[in-house]
């Protein structure tokens, strides 16, 4: 009896670590053969990654994707704070508002991208509001090749808009944590809501926000189905180059060469964010 | 009790995959719209001898699977359907050679590139397209003095499209610049075979220049949306078009929706002639196809006239064979048909060949052109800079590759240079 309660812990983990051997771990280590592996050459070597670091598309794509993560990160982290701490002080509604501010979350990001390039095409919505303004004469294609501050605004939005709420949702988890006896004792000694905020809600928060940092960092950095339906190949991103790579040029091991370095700024600032918001040591939460 | 129930369901799986394979699995890149998608099963291949599972999808997905059935040694797939480059960027290893069944296109030219590089025909050709222009008739009244739309230059495309933006005030000229846009063929087949007689070997000749020029000409007076656009027809059906060059396939909803309002009509002509490239679609087995006999039967049935004709129907892509064109055919086919023809007897008829012997770099060979593109035209930088840049990389693909050269280039010995 003894044995087979020790053994069954391993026994239930079982089906998950092999479920993730075989659909993770083996693609995983398979993909980083494939970037050390050129065509034109015998056993490993990084004739992959010159060939993607030469490309004059590289250079730009990678500054595409950390400007755009910079630009959207930081205000779906105000946004959602905000957010968070509003229902949270909420009664009434409370499911009802959050379902509604979820609904991004359950478009998948191409059909968000569409969505958003209904609202900004020359036949658009955004340019028939302008009509009827009478701000412009007749519809002006605002998506151009000649408007590129445009094109980085309106992915920017469909961005925010699509996955705010998943920061969301961890963030309201986390809030909804956090024991009411230090906002009593807080405004038992004359507290605003804002010194709350700042010295109770948000340090206490830090578990959460690492989370849901290091979650929305990593999506950043895989954007994509968006950039393609608004930019087309004037926003080109380092996932969207990828991509190029393995379809269009058929050519698995330079898209495994991006792959890892899109992984590597992941990690990095995974890192980072550890680092940045850790808990200090003994302090439980 | 449980374990028997198991394996009863494991019994009826089983039966169950047996009794799917007695279908042939048609796995195409071709007919990817659900209308064409459903016509290729309904009206194309309902007639066929063996049952066949008609199955559409993108390039990408398509090769994958292929590629991962050909490494596992068995699969799934019957019968392939792709285009020649397609084709092309596999191992003809690959592929069944049949050479056996006796089946030819009307064309030599065809015949030949479906041997690709072999001795054999690794695949049949099935049904071929082209490029074409296609105007709204509002446009017409703009046309430049003189300028016949059915023999048109290149300037005088260039002076219609300045005229129509300058009486409409927006510039409505479109060109399918945007990701799964054809732009590259564009490139290879209609402006460097018009303006320098060649692709590959006068890449970076000085008459390449003066074609980018003229393109940046052009390109002043395109609808700057072009970069979004993968399909004219919708913006033709919109109207943000006026005048538009792309794949018949791709023009075809507007014509069969409003059939009155557009013209079709040959690619423009430059100093060099009035360059014009085909489009090649095949069918093929990969040497993992579970029913060879079966899949040889659809194969056979898909170069029947009737069938070829029903295609055309269903897909707006042109028969191989020999056959009579009835009278009653969709308006898109007319039209196309129509501006092909025109295209192919013009005194100053150009044809191009596709990109072949390229392999698995057709890929590569592509991005020359949209780098070249995006580089010149929408990051306006230097011309000659550009394609000096870009003609080491061809030179390399050529040499990578041994690809000889192809019409409108002059044959080479070995891989075709890049002068």
């Amino acid at each position: 009896m003894w044995s087979q309660n020790k053994q069954l812990p391993y026994v239930l983990i079982a089906p998950a670590s092999l479920f993730l051997a075989v659909f993770f771990l083996y693609p995983f280590l398979s993909v980083i053969t494939q970037a050390f592996e050129h065509s034109s050459s015998d056993g490993y070597s990084l004739k992959n990654f010159q060939d993607v670091f030469s490309h004059w598309k590289f250079s730009i794509s990678l500054e595409n994707t950390l400007l755009l993560t910079a630009a959207v990160v930081p205000v779906q982290l105000a946004l959602a704070l905000l957010m968070a701490t509003m229902v949270n002080g909420m009664t009434k509604g409370r499911e009802f508002v959050l379902y509604i501010w979820t609904i991004p979350l359950g478009i998948s990001d191409l059909a968000a991208g569409i969505i958003w390039l209904v609202i900004f095409e020359q036949t658009g919505f955004l340019n028939s509001l302008m009509m009827s303004l009478g701000l412009i004469s007749q519809p002006t294609p605002l998506l151009t090749y000649q408007n590129p501050m445009m094109i980085f605004v309106a992915i920017a939005l469909a961005e925010i808009w699509r996955a705010t709420a998943i920061m969301l949702v961890i963030l309201v988890a986390g809030i909804g944590l956090i024991p009411k006896e230090y906002y009593e004792a807080a405004s038992v000694f004359g507290a605003s809501r804002w010194q709350q905020f700042a010295r109770v809600t948000l340090p206490l928060l830090r578990p959460s926000l690492q989370t849901a940092l290091i979650l929305r960092v990593i999506l950043a950095f895989e954007v994509f189905a968006v950039v393609a339906a608004l930019g087309g190949t004037l926003f080109p991103v380092l996932m969207g180059e990828t991509y190029t790579y393995q379809f269009d040029l058929l050519n698995s091991g330079a898209a495994a060469a991006i792959a890892l370095v899109i992984l590597g700024l992941s990690i990095a600032f995974t890192l980072l964010i550890l680092r940045v918001l850790r808990v200090p040591k003994g302090v439980s939460i | 009790m449980k374990l028997n129930q198991t394996i009863i369901a494991l019994a009826i799986g089983c039966a169950l995959s047996v009794s799917a394979n007695a279908e042939v699995l048609f796995w195409s890149t071709q007919a990817k719209p659900a209308q064409e998608t459903q016509a290729m099963r309904d009206q194309v291949l309902a007639s066929s001898p063996s049952k066949v599972t008609y199955q559409a999808n993108d390039g990408g997905p398509w090769l994958t699977r292929l590629q991962a059935e050909l490494q596992a040694g068995s699969g799934e797939i019957g019968v392939l359907g792709a285009l020649h480059g397609d084709f092309a960027a596999m191992n003809p290893d690959n592929l069944v050679d049949l050479d056996s069944l006796g089946l030819r296109a009307a064309s030599a030219t065809f015949n030949d590139l479906a041997k690709l590089g072999t001795n054999s025909k690794q695949y049949i050709p099935w049904m071929q397209a082209s490029y074409v222009m296609a105007a709204n008739k509002k446009a017409l009244q703009y046309l430049p003095k003189g300028a016949n739309v059915d023999a048109l230059t290149y300037d005088q495309l260039i002076a219609w499209a300045t005229n129509v933006k300058n009486a409409t005030g927006s510039a409505k000229f479109g060109f399918p610049a945007g990701p799964k846009g054809l732009k590259h063929r564009f490139f290879q087949g209609y402006l460097y075979p018009s303006y320098t007689d060649g692709v590959v070997r006068t890449f970076a000749s000085d008459k390449a220049v003066t074609a980018w020029e003229k393109f940046r000409e052009l390109w002043a007076v395109t609808n700057p949306a072009s970069t979004n656009y993968s399909f004219l027809q919708e913006q033709l059906l919109s109207e943000e078009v006026w005048i538009a060059f792309d794949h018949t396939s791709r023009l075809a909803n507007a014509f069969n929706e409003r059939p009155d309002d557009f013209i079709a009509f040959p690619a423009p002509a430059g100093p060099e002639g009035r360059g014009f490239m085909p489009v090649i679609a095949g069918v093929a087995i990969p040497k993992t196809a579970p029913d060879m006999a079966g899949a040889k039967a659809v194969v056979k049935h898909m170069l029947d006239p009737k069938t070829q004709l029903a295609t055309l129907r269903a897909t707006n892509f042109f028969p191989v064979v020999d056959v009579d064109l009835p009278g009653d055919l969709p308006p898109a086919v007319q039209a196309a048909g129509d501006a092909i023809a025109k295209m192919s007897g013009s005194p100053d008829a150009n044809p191009g060949l596709l990109p072949a012997g390229l392999g698995s770099k057709g890929g590569d060979f592509n991005r020359i052109f949209v780098d070249s593109f995006e580089r010149i035209v929408l990051a306006n930088q230097d011309i000659r800079t550009v394609l000096n840049d870009q003609k080491a990389k061809l030179q390399a693909i050529m040499n990578e590759t041994g690809a000889p050269c192809w019409a409108p280039d002059a044959p080479s010995k070995g891989a075709c240079p890049v002068n």
